[in-house]
């Protein structure tokens, strides 16, 4: 066989083996998830730490109440953030690294606590072990736990029938993602990585002799530990600037894998959560089928981009190997980009900004999907089931019957918040976008003129706009300018989607679920699946065909 | 804001900002919580995590560093490098490793890739002139450079070369050091990894051990003494 044959049957291996993991931890990690968000029983550990913390676990919040409590505890990571950014000189492990700038700062401040982890900054170069640790690391957690929090209010809402608004209580949502599910996922999957190479030390970075009597800085750093929640947590900060394609962060073809298969554990175990919750599983199949449909025609068409390697450099070197380690290859750089801009994530294992223009654009799309597909840990499930709404709400409209899913009537008020939230993510990568290209700060940063320019530009906003944090490095976005406007971007596009999908939530749970009768639209079989994805694709596609036909497609083309 | 409790659930004060109360209140119990999750998250995981990390694994967790003849080592002070990060190479006697863009080249507080897009003329030159010297250095057809030869990687730091670059500098390499082209070739297979369970990564040559070996070959007509550091 030749060696393409082999490539793509080894790629085909490798999509088979990740989805048959994925597929045996699905339905043991999504039941688990439902008892953890359901079950009325702390443990003990837990009623200290609440008692500690000085919270109720068991009073129910109104969403209001839920909402600012999310927003309280976001205002008080960012200020936290800040402060460690600001100050890290002063504080222990600094490795000698000066204070952040004020606008860096602010960025790297609303970058973590949104689950974003866009970095303007090189870590080996700017962040010492302490911050690294005790601020970023903690983000990765908490900003996780609260998209997972925010994703089972959501379901309540579904789940439960004539209450007065209340959805939970978020300090026990939290509480219990990060002490139930994913601290000891981590401690597991740290462990793996260090067992392969991924560095476990406090060392600083120190110079070493190389064979040829040059001198080489072997970094230092707590690294394992923090790769396993950036991935698991579809966070995406990398310890180092090279993030995911670092030898120190995923030596080998293994850690890669296994870094793929945690970015996508828990977005594909939540729809069976969600599932159990709302007392139906196949609701639950309905929805991951839809997330998985998207992801694998992404995987697809991204493998055979880079595997072609269309574009005069691709071209010019016989393949599409600019950015992109040997360890890897090309099919798993594609499909590590596919998952983590499926998913909120944004690490990297290859340069995005070097692939091929239809790879590059594909994973681009994938963003402006709203991460869906299957999304990062909670939005991508809060993100989807709107999406689900607003398909049941077109399907009414063509047979003129009132809405309903999972036996709520998808009334006037259900719909303005579903439009709501459709459009901010749109709103804020557009406006973003063209205020950047207009503005010579804006400007300024592109590495490339002409199209490639537009999609280093939009990508920035798209990545922001939806939480990713992967980039086209190539635009230089640690100025004030970029910083400034990339973190409205993050802050806007976390908590806006957010404060309406709890109100939603609200609306939800205050109705009393109707009966299905014989002119309900079912919502579990393929034909709704289907629906749903031409929902996504639709609305991504008329907001952004302009602007994508402009950048990546002009690109493609030439 | 307005009070939304209703007495259909019970109030379980003192302690409870939970239900209700302002953003004030809210980020008051965040700020608590916070500080809890930084001394649980921040400070207990990643410390636990490297006790746990360098007792079970204490080489890897330092970095997997080596000695000039490959010895694994913990010591930074008789370490010649990491046997996970790729370190420049030049000279007929090595083997070369692949441009990097992490700083002037292998780099390591500078890793990254050089980030130019598929249409970038300057990437399309820097790939031209890379091409036609790698050719002259190795003595081959511009046509038979392959595509690792000629672009960077995404960390700069990649310690590992395709089997097709390691091919084309075999002779050199011989020559160089006075050994056999076969002796050479059998040090490249045995550097030379497949893919895991024939599925995972690409084929691969790790030029830092394979250069180490090269090192250690008996009998070797190098003008300078191996190992010379």
């Amino acid at each position: 066989m030749s060696p393409t044959t082999l490539t793509i049957l080894a790629a085909g291996g490798q999509l088979i083996l990740l989805l048959a993991l994925l597929g045996a931890a699905h339905a043991p990690l999504g039941a688990y998830m439902a008892r953890v968000y359901s079950s009325s029983h702390h443990t003990r550990l837990e009623r200290g730490w609440y008692r500690v913390v000085r919270v109720d676990p068991d009073a129910q919040q109104h969403w209001r109440s839920y909402l600012m409590s999310v927003l309280g505890f976001s205002l008080a990571s960012v200020l936290a953030l800040y402060g460690l950014g600001r100050l890290q000189d002063h504080l222990p492990w600094d490795l000698g690294f000066t204070g952040l700038d004020p606008a860096g700062a602010w960025n790297t401040a609303v970058s973590f606590t949104t689950n974003t982890n866009w970095q303007w900054y090189s870590g080996e170069a700017a962040a010492g072990h302490l911050l690294q640790m005790a601020g970023l690391a903690v983000q990765n957690f908490v900003s996780a736990a609260v998209g997972m929090s925010v994703a089972i209010a959501l379901v309540r809402g579904f789940a439960r029938s004539g209450t007065d608004a209340r959805i939970g209580n978020f300090w026990a949502d939290l509480t219990r993602s990060v002490v139930r599910v994913l601290l000891p996922i981590s401690v597991v999957a740290a462990l793996v990585l260090v067992a392969n190479g991924v560095i476990q030390n406090l060392d600083p970075h120190t110079a070493v002799t190389t064979m040829t009597g040059g001198a080489q800085h072997v970094p230092g750093g707590p690294v394992a530990s923090q790769e396993a929640i950036k991935e698991l947590g579809t966070n995406g900060g990398g310890f180092f600037n090279a993030n995911s394609a670092h030898p120190f962060e995923n030596p080998n073809p293994v850690t890669n894998l296994l870094e793929i298969f945690l970015i996508l554990l828990i977005p594909t175990a939540l729809p069976r959560t969600f599932g159990i919750l709302v007392g139906d599983r196949r609701q639950g199949w309905a929805i991951l089928g839809a997330m998985t449909g998207l992801l694998l025609v992404a995987i697809a068409l991204t493998t055979w981009a880079e595997l072609a390697g269309p574009g005069a450099a691709p071209q010019a070197a016989g393949a599409a190997t600019e950015g992109k380690e040997t360890r890897f290859g090309l099919a798993a750089s594609a499909l590590f980009a596919v998952a983590t801009t499926g998913t909120s994530t944004g690490a990297v294992n290859a340069m995005h900004d070097s692939f091929t223009a239809p790879g590059g654009g594909v994973v681009l799309f994938d963003m402006l999907l709203g991460e869906v597909a299957p999304g990062g840990v909670g939005a991508g499930l809060y993100g989807m089931l709107i999406l689900a709404i607003l398909a049941v709400f077109v399907a009414g409209l063509m047979v003129g019957r009132t809405p309903e899913y999972l036996g709520k009537k998808i009334g006037r008020g259900e719909m303005t918040i579903v439009a709501l939230s459709v459009l901010t993510t749109p709103a804020i990568v557009l406006v973003g976008t063209a205020v950047a290209v207009s503005v010579e700060p804006g400007l300024a940063g592109v590495q490339e003129p002409g199209p490639h320019g537009l999609t280093e530009v939009l990508y920035a906003f798209a990545s922001a706009g939806n939480n990713n944090g992967s980039a086209f490095a190539g635009l230089t976005s640690g100025t004030p300018f970029y910083n400034t406007m990339l973190g409205l971007a993050m802050l806007a596009g976390r908590f806006v989607p957010i404060a309406l999908v709890l109100a939603l939530a609200g609306r939800l749970a205050s109705q009393r679920s109707v009966p299905a009768s014989a002119g309900t639209l079912p919502t579990h079989q393929p034909l709704f699946v289907g629906l749903v994805a031409t929902v996504a694709l639709v609305v991504v596609g008329l907001t952004f065909v302009p602007v994508l036909s402009l950048g990546p497609v002009a690109e493609s083309l030439s | 804001m307005t009070d939304i409790d209703t007495p259909a659930v019970p109030d379980h004060a003192p302690r409870t900002p939970a239900a209700g109360g302002s953003l004030t209140r809210q980020t008051l119990a965040g700020v608590r919580m916070l500080l809890a999750f930084t001394i649980l998250l921040g400070l207990a995981y990643p410390l636990a995590v490297t006790g746990a990390g360098q007792a079970l694994f204490g080489w890897r967790a330092d970095g997997s560093l080596v000695t000039a003849d490959g010895a694994p080592t913990r010591d930074r002070a008789e370490a010649a490098g990491s046997a996970l990060l790729g370190q420049p190479f030049d000279g007929p006697e090595w083997f070369h490793p692949r441009p990097s863009a992490a700083g002037d080249g292998y780099d390591g507080l500078a890793s990254g890739g050089s980030n130019l897009g598929p249409e970038s003329p300057e990437l399309v030159a820097s790939i031209e002139a890379r091409r036609a010297e790698v050719a002259s250095t190795e003595g081959v057809d511009p046509a038979d450079v392959p595509p690792d030869a000629v672009t960077a990687s995404g960390s700069g730091l990649d310690p590992h070369v395709s089997p097709a670059y390691a091919a084309i500098q075999v002779d050199r390499v011989a020559a160089a050091r006075g050994l056999p082209a076969d002796d050479v070739r059998a040090l490249v297979a045995d550097h030379t990894h497949g893919r895991t369970l024939r599925v995972l990564g690409d084929p691969r040559v790790d030029v830092l051990a394979l250069n180490q070996a090269l090192d250690q070959a008996p009998d070797q007509a190098l003008d300078r003494a191996p190992a010379s550091r």
